[in-house]
């Protein structure tokens, strides 16, 4: 019991080679493995799909995460783009150049895992081959408490990303803002490889919203409250269905997240997720 | 109902799918999407010949991750892209092209009509890149590289490449327009 505790209470230091690695792991995990809430809820959708067609496409999928998962190699070919969330804990001591242990373990494990290059310039649409490039990979950083490094790598595939839209709505038009999300899955249909998972960003600004909304995926698919559950019960009343072939499971969740806004704001984005709804952590430091 | 099929298709091996039902192919599919639709329609255009026939062929919607050993390709992973994306310019292929299958996922709009007695969209389940990449059997060729890994039009042995639901068959059904009708109308009653 104790000889276990102190594994998995040890962690890396924070070196440069070691975030380079830890980072590597993280990536070839998410692209590998879903979280088993995810697959969880995928399970227990085909228990309450009234459509042959729906279970068939469910079905496909579980066979296809058990397949990526047994030969290790990434669940969808569209790797996405990577999407990294870093929390610096305030008393940790960082001399290195974190940002490019994150683009070395980018390139290092588009060749090892490996990832489909997918970051090109959006004008010449020219490809850099190794999925960095200016602005990307997109890392965010925040200041948390305590003496750890925690990095998430969250990669978003262009299908489900593309289908995602943000309005500054009147402060006034509060309930419409189910309406909006309703109509941004319909209009979705089957194009962002449903069940999807609907991240919304509702307050802050412009940029604040779409980020609130991104970040919201990576919250547990059963974390759902009971607005959140109703939303969701209306989205699969719809009947779009997995793959947009019809069926009653079109989404698998709803997170809202807010932030204040200005008194004549309403921002709301919606950051549509696929199914494959791929993201993994690690801790470093913390040990000294 | 199910079928399997073989490429190089004809008219007659396509014309008794219905839009529901179940595909396997076998053959060869040919990769393309937004940037390869754009080379094919600009070199019809300037009259130029294709490196690669498009006869009885299924094009495949597909951005796959390929990896190269020893100069040899091989697939990783490669499941549909979203076929909207190449709405705009599939008519124009299909007057000018024999191709007689489409593979992808999420439906297309308005082909419906330049798709009659000519080809089918087949549907593939999105995501499904692990599974599809079991019944690819080889790579025989790959053009354009140069349009990048994702955009490049690859040549896939298939073997039983399925299962596809028959999306949009030749008599102008389309399951997609219809199951999102039925959404739009149960949205209004929200």
């Amino acid at each position: 019991m104790t000889i276990v505790m102190v594994t998995d209470m040890v962690t890396s230091m924070v070196t440069y080679k070691n975030v380079v690695e830890a980072t590597i792991d993280i990536i070839r995990e998410a692209e590998t493995q879903l979280p088993d809430d995810v697959i969880d809820a995928l399970k227990s959708a085909t228990q309450n799909e009234s459509s042959d067609v729906a279970i068939s496409q469910i079905d496909a999928i579980l066979k296809n995460i058990e397949i990526a998962s047994n030969n290790n190699i990434p669940l969808c070919q569209d790797t996405g783009i990577l999407i990294f969330y870093v929390e610096i804990g305030r008393e940790l001591k960082l001399d290195i150049d974190l940002k490019g242990a994150i683009l070395e373990a980018s390139r290092i494990a588009t060749q090892e895992v490996p990832l489909r290059p997918n970051a090109v310039h959006p004008i010449t649409r020219s490809n850099s081959n190794d999925n960095t490039g200016d602005g990307i990979p997109d890392i965010k950083y925040d200041f948390v408490e305590g003496d750890q490094l925690k990095i998430t790598v969250a990669p978003k595939g262009a299908g489900s990303e593309n289908m995602s839209a943000l309005k500054m709505m009147n402060p006034t038009e509060l309930k419409d803002i189910r309406k909006f999300i309703f109509e941004t899955v319909l209009n979705a249909g089957g194009r962002p490889c449903p069940p999807i998972i609907v991240g919304v960003g509702i307050g802050g600004s412009f940029d604040k919203a779409a980020r609130l909304a991104k970040a919201a995926l990576l919250r547990k698919v059963t974390d759902m409250n009971d607005e959140e559950k109703g939303i969701l019960k209306d989205i699969n009343s719809l009947g779009i269905g997995p793959m947009g072939l019809g069926g009653d499971t079109t989404a698998l969740a709803v997170h809202l997240a807010t932030s204040y806004c200005h008194t004549a704001s309403l921002p709301v984005a919606i950051n549509i997720q696929c199914w494959a709804n791929r993201h993994a952590s690690v801790v470093l430091g913390g040990d000294e | 109902m199910e079928y399997h099929l073989s490429t190089p298709l004809k008219k007659e091996d396509i014309e008794g799918l219905n839009a529901g039902d179940i595909v396997y192919i076998s053959g060869k599919v040919l990769t393309a999407r937004d940037e390869a639709h754009a080379r094919i329609l600009e070199l019809k255009e300037e009259g130029k010949e294709l490196p690669f026939s498009l006869e009885g062929a299924a094009i495949y919607h597909c951005g796959p991750l390929m990896q190269q050993t020893d100069g040899t390709w091989r697939v990783v992973a490669a499941g549909p892209t979203t076929s909207d994306r190449m709405s705009k310019m599939t008519p124009v292929l299909l007057e000018n092209f024999n191709v007689r299958v489409l593979i992808g996922k999420g439906g297309m709009n308005n082909v419906a009509d330049a798709m009659k007695e000519k080809c089918v969209y087949l549907a593939y389940t999105g995501g499904c890149a692990a599974l599809a990449s079991g019944s690819i059997k080889n790579v025989p060729a790959v053009h354009w590289l140069d349009l990048g890994m994702p955009e490049a039009v690859w040549e896939l042995e298939v073997h039983e490449f399925g299962p596809l639901i028959v999306g949009i068959d030749t008599k102008g059904e389309d399951l997609f327009t219809s199951i999102k009708e039925k959404a739009r109308s149960s949205f209004l009653k929200l």
